[in-house]
């Protein structure tokens, strides 16, 4: 019934509701990996918050590791094999 | 086989996108790798290189997104963003400071990881983190794909 009292001071022009709220969460919640958060349906929105964070961190370790990785295979490798290649496999 | 890949890009978050699919993510890549490459792969350091394409990276991935998203309009902004650069078009749109002056740490933590995410409510905070995540995995698997089958090329001759 009532908005938590941070939440409703960004409200702006409509109130904020917990069940919007608790709805967004769920959404986030699906977006992260099973294995991070368990096939718990009812996790703290503390911890989905922690585990979105380190998961964001994660993927960002992974662009640079792969960014890496690519910069040194473009220099071995002719692109246009390359390219043919992963135009195959997506298309698989 | 636009028409094929288009249920991927429905989410629960919001219309799909078609420009979002996964053929037309990994081209637009494709294309921009192609670009990073010829502009003197001799010439340039290795880390100069990987720094030029995680930039290409995450500015497909933005521009795949569309301007609809805050995070993807927040990161080509900084992309783009060149330093020297003093013209500056006024804003139509009102920006504004960050509503809650560091609450909860958690979502501060979130809002500095999420592009754009300083300046938003709490909700839009949620919204944007997942659409975010959702797009940053897909550009980390599509680069693992790109990655394995250069490696298997590599490997062939």
């Amino acid at each position: 019934m009532s908005a938590r009292r941070s939440r409703s001071r960004q409200a702006g022009a409509g109130r904020i509701t917990d069940e919007q709220i608790d709805d967004l969460m769920s959404k986030l919640q699906a977006i992260l990996p099973e294995a991070r958060l368990g096939r718990n349906d009812r996790v703290s929105a503390a911890k989905v918050l922690q585990e979105a964070c380190s998961y964001i961190r994660s993927l960002h370790r992974e662009m640079d590791d792969l960014s890496e990785r690519l910069s040194e295979l473009l220099s071995t490798t002719e692109m246009s094999s390359a390219q043919a290649a992963v135009v195959r496999s997506l298309l698989m | 086989m636009y028409r094929r890949s288009f249920k991927d890009t429905k989410s629960s978050l919001g219309s799909p996108n078609p420009n979002f699919s996964k053929p037309m993510v990994a081209l637009r890549f494709l294309r921009a790798l192609s670009l990073v490459r010829c502009s003197g792969p001799g010439a340039r350091s290795p880390s100069y290189r990987a720094r030029g394409i995680r930039r290409a990276a995450y500015a497909c991935m933005a521009a795949s997104a569309g301007p609809r998203r805050a995070w993807s309009r927040a990161l080509l902004r900084k992309i783009r963003r060149r330093p020297g650069r003093g013209l500056r078009r006024p804003r139509a749109v009102i920006r504004r400071r960050r509503p809650v002056g560091g609450g909860d740490p958690l979502e501060v933590a979130l809002r500095r990881l999420v592009p754009g995410g300083g300046c938003m409510e709490y909700c839009r905070l949620l919204e944007e983190a997942a659409d975010y995540v959702k797009c940053l995995a897909m550009q980390v698997r599509l680069m693992q794909t790109i990655v394995d089958s250069a490696s298997h090329v590599n490997s062939i001759d």
